[in-house]
């Protein structure tokens, strides 16, 4: 039974949660459908760190789905880029889910929440799989498959406001999805082939090729969209606002995440450093668009009232820091790119839970709503704090390390104007924390927040877990940034980096 | 019996007063015990500390990895001269200013006090690790937990007018910090593949010339705890704390954090060798002289006590930076003497500040007339403080002045002593008349004011031990000195 788990490992982690997608809606109305979703949550982050431990032990995996092997049948890959990846999706799921009971009882009316937990897993599901198959076409379907899902995921929010963020996410979410499946399809043309590990050994002969030119054109334009990175990021402050509390968790901590794997799939181990960087002069672009990124998110999250919001425009600052990192393309700022899709997961997650505790007790977000819950909420608003520190990157958070290697990564790369930028980003971060900090401790409580009272321990538990991991990262990097620099130097195709 | 292992010892003074947080905050409903919690920990900081002394003296160098952040970059604490003189200072002052709050947060009927003794002794642990810090990276972490455990501290009141002060303090502490100081901190890292602090530094022969000063710039101006001009502003704003925050915070652990930072890397991460070989802390000995003269001129300006004392720091603090720039062993010795008695005197002065504030609820300088008389205690011990802060025989201030005097004049710099003379006579032209209304004039008849007497006993023998205290520095400165002087690398 084991040997067999262990053998089929890439194969379980998307099934499983496919499976329990389908068995939810059976489940009944009652705790079941949750206690499903928690259970595949947790398997698939048991699943994730075997097949982590597996990568670390004995290399890249490959496993032939169906028994049909490449190129002609799918294959899913796994190396350690998206062995690290799975591993944040997985982690964050599995301390979202748990939480999701009581948020999700008090967002989401009773006869739909089977099939929420439903398209939750669905989500899930395509979440995963993007991450762990090797062929680029299936990329594709699962990648719309976690799209679809997100959409109906943000439909449920409470407001009827999310039916139009949900719209507009859909459209130009389908836009970004359509362009990367042109993309695919321009490479198909030329090569002839889908899975991706043969595409990386074609392409490199094919450099001075249109179809294939313009194919990258198409898929990194459509990968930016689902990364939101800047200017495409317009779906993402609306849909992250109105989404319920939970989903804006789930996807703020792994949506983006998937989507910087895929932009990252693509710019280096598909293309290559030389096509993508020496060539086509990528790096100037993500430069470019990151360094704005990181500035006018942060300015605009210092203006919104709406905490929810807010949190969502410092995620767009926060991928415009990825952007940076991979625009670097030296090991050190790439890993300091891989190493904050990790570290703004557990930031964003442990925030975004921290406001789903507030909104369950207030109904709300609005940081006027939120004036005097400091005392009102100790641990919650303690959490957010800590959470907010992180944000900025103070020392013995994540925050700081990510930011570490960011610019370290700058300096070895000699571009010392990025090195000023990534220090303003904090600074303006530090701006619009504290006008949640000054206005959850200095002003007295809002005739909401007066009767309110903690959250219950089932919301608290989880947020903590992840601000805890916030530390505990911060502090022991060993896993992170071990992972994350053999990540960057195999993404780049140098070896012999001592992590 | 044998002394324990001094390397243990180190952790267990960092790990004293955060375990002493847990305790006072799980004492919290019952004030006796709570404050009982307060002064224990702080015995056992102070005695901890004492158990290093020999092994400091002796020239032992103990040091114990916490924890391995990144590949080649640990948490590390070690022992040297400084770092023993400073951690030496704030644990001694700490007991003294324990027995003052619970003077003072009684007497004035304070709420929070739970809250208030937590973060103080978080900030004290973090002081505890900027001492003991053995790299640079360990002395960035505790310098900024050391700003946002001081954070609620400075916002203790809650008030309109405490959170802008906390905005300035805030914001000028985590921007210079995270703008330029980890910068700096990084550019070392990038250049040197080291933050060890290493005697004779780390940087020589690593970064070219030009770009010395530069990088000295960056962290000067990145170590904004030193309140150099114009990075101070958030020092006068910190003075909405209450009293004993100002006194052990605000003239000992976190200003003396800054000015320990500027000695540190001025020492362990340029040296000395290459800053002379460059001249590269020349415009930091005209910045550092011009803020002294600029910060004594606004506290001759000011009305109220606690502002005036706050600018005499803001001055003060630049003496210390100021003998660091001259980067001489003469004037190493008196950076580091100053340190503690900068901290002993002003000190001092706040308690008697506060102690003002409790029995008379008074704050401006202009109420002060003929108050001495009613309160001696308290007037005798600002006594001895202005004495330090002008640099007069018998109080401490005098020997750091001394020093540098000895090490301006050997290296030939007269815009020093122009500095140093002027300074005197300006910190005597705001101080001596405090104490001439004190104990000449005749007391206002016009205020209706209950009389009043001395404040509560805590505070009087809290105040009275600081004065004490600046006043032994100046007869037995013999183990401050010869910490200072293993710092300087000059033997006795």
């Amino acid at each position: 039974m084991t040997t067999l788990i262990i053998a089929n490992l890439p194969a379980l982690v998307v099934v499983v949660p496919l499976l329990a997608a389908l068995l939810a809606p059976l489940t009944g109305r009652g705790r079941a459908p949750w206690l499903l979703a928690t259970l595949t949550s947790w398997a698939a982050l048991a699943l994730a760190v075997a097949l982590l431990r597996q990568v670390l032990e004995s290399g890249t995996v490959s496993y032939a789905l169906g028994g049909w092997p490449p190129p002609w049948g799918i294959e899913y890959r796994v190396d350690e880029l998206n062995a690290f990846v799975l591993l944040i999706v997985a982690g964050i799921a599995a301390v979202v889910t748990p939480y999701a009971r009581l948020s999700v009882e008090r967002e989401i009316p009773a006869d739909r929440r089977h099939f929420f937990y439903s398209v939750y897993l669905l989500c899930l599901t395509g979440l995963l799989g993007i991450v762990i198959t090797g062929d680029a076409f299936n990329l594709y379907v699962l990648l719309e498959v976690s799209s679809l899902a997100t959409y109906t995921l943000v439909a449920m929010g409470d407001d009827r406001r999310a039916l139009t963020a949900s719209f507009n996410y859909l459209i130009l979410g389908t836009i970004g999805a359509t362009l990367l499946l042109i993309g695919i399809g321009h490479l198909y043309m030329v090569t002839g082939t889908l899975n991706m590990a043969d595409l990386a050994a074609r392409l490199p002969a094919l450099q001075d090729n249109r179809t294939v030119r313009s194919g990258f054109a198409f898929i990194v334009v459509g990968a930016s969209l689902k990364l939101a990175l800047f200017p495409l990021h317009l779906w993402l402050p609306n849909a992250y606002t109105r989404a319920p509390s939970v989903v804006t968790a789930l996807i703020a901590a792994t949506a983006t995440k998937v989507g910087a794997y895929v932009l990252l799939r693509f710019l280096f181990t598909l293309f290559g450093v030389e096509f993508s960087f020496a060539l086509l002069h990528t790096d100037i672009l993500l430069m470019l668009l990151g360094g704005t990124a990181v500035i006018a998110g942060s300015l605009v999250a210092i203006r919104q009232n709406n905490v929810k919001r807010m949190l969502a425009y410092s995620s767009v600052a926060q991928i415009g820091y990825m952007a940076l990192g991979f625009g670097l393309a030296n090991v050190t700022g790439l890993a300091a790119g891989i190493l904050h899709l990790f570290n703004h997961a557990l930031m964003k997650g442990a925030l975004f839970l921290a406001l789903g505790a507030v909104a369950y007790r207030l109904g709300a977000a609005h940081i006027d709503d939120m004036a005097g819950l400091g005392r009102r909420m100790p641990w919650t608003m303690a959490a957010f704090v800590a959470g907010g520190l992180s944000l900025i990157g103070i020392p013995l958070t994540v925050g700081f390390i990510s930011k570490w290697y960011l610019v370290l990564g700058a300096l070895e790369r000699g571009w010392w104007p990025l090195v000023v930028l990534v220090l303003v980003g904090s600074l303006l971060a530090v701006v619009y924390v504290w006008r949640v900090v000054e206005a959850a401790y200095f002003k007295p409580a809002s005739a909401r927040a007066a009767k309110v009272e903690e959250a219950p321990w089932s919301l608290l538990l989880p947020t903590w877990v992840l601000i805890a991991a916030n530390v505990y990262f911060g502090v022991d990097t060993r896993l992170t940034t071990g992972l994350a620099l053999k990540a960057a130097a195999l993404l780049l195709g140098v070896d012999g980096v001592e992590p | 019996m044998t002394l324990p292992d001094p390397a243990t010892v180190l952790a267990a003074a960092l790990a004293a007063p955060f375990a002493g947080a847990l305790l006072i905050a799980a004492a919290g409903r019952w004030p006796n015990l709570r404050e009982t919690v307060t002064l224990v920990t702080a015995g056992a900081l102070f005695a901890l500390v004492l158990t290093l002394l020999p092994a400091a003296l002796a020239g032992g160098r103990p040091a114990v990895t916490l924890a391995t952040m990144m590949p080649g970059l640990s948490l590390k604490l070690a022992l040297e001269p400084l770092g023993m003189l400073f951690a030496l200072l704030a644990s001694a002052l700490w007991i003294v200013n324990s027995v003052y709050s619970i003077g003072y947060m009684r007497g004035n009927a304070e709420r929070h006090q739970t809250r208030f003794y937590v973060c103080f002794a978080i900030a004290l642990g973090s002081t505890m690790g900027i001492a003991f810090a053995g790299n640079l990276l360990t002395l960035f972490v505790f310098y900024e937990a050391l700003t946002l455990s001081t954070y609620p501290l400075v916002t203790h009141h809650g008030t309109q007018e405490a959170m802008r002060s906390g905005r300035t303090y805030l914001g000028l502490l985590l921007g210079t910090s995270i703008g330029f100081l980890l910068f700096a901190m990084l550019w070392t890292w990038q250049a040197a593949g080291t933050l060890e602090f290493t005697e004779g530094g780390i940087l020589a022969g690593k970064v070219d010339a030009p770009w010395v000063p530069l990088l000295l710039v960056l962290y000067m101006y990145g170590i904004g705890k030193a309140a150099l001009m114009p990075v101070h502003r958030w020092l006068p704003a910190a003075m909405v704390a209450p009293t004993p925050v100002s006194a052990l915070l605000h003239a000992v652990a976190v200003v003396k954090a800054g000015v320990f930072t500027v000695i540190k890397v001025i020492v362990y991460i340029f040296g000395l060798d290459l800053l002379n070989a460059v001249s590269a802390s020349e415009w930091l000995v005209y910045v550092a002289g011009t803020t002294i003269v600029l910060a004594s001129l606004v506290a001759l300006r000011q009305d109220s006590l606690k502002r005036l004392l706050a600018y005499s720091t803001v001055s003060q603090l630049s003496y210390v930076v100021m003998a660091a720039a001259l980067a001489t062993p003469a004037a190493i010795v008196a950076a580091a003497f100053h340190l503690v008695a900068h901290g002993a005197g002003k000190i001092t002065l706040f308690f008697a500040a506060g102690s003002v504030y409790t029995a008379a609820h008074k704050t401006r300088i202009s109420e002060l007339n003929g108050i001495g008389r009613r309160m001696p205690w308290t007037f005798g011990a600002f006594a001895v403080g202005a004495l330090s802060m002008i640099g007069l025989p018998p109080a401490a201030g005098f020997i750091s002045k001394w020093y540098l005097m000895e090490g301006a004049i050997a290296a030939g710099r007269n815009f020093v002593l122009g500095v140093l003379v002027l300074s005197t006579l300006l910190n005597a032209a705001y101080f001596l008349p405090i104490l001439y209304r004190a104990f000449f004039v005749a007391p206002d008849r016009a205020g209706k004011g209950k009389t009043h007497g001395e404040a509560p006993w805590p505070i009087v023998v809290a105040t009275v031990t600081a004065a004490l205290l600046t006043l032994l520095l100046f007869f037995f400165p013999e183990v401050p000195l010869t910490l200072a002087r293993q710092l300087a690398g000059v033997n006795p």
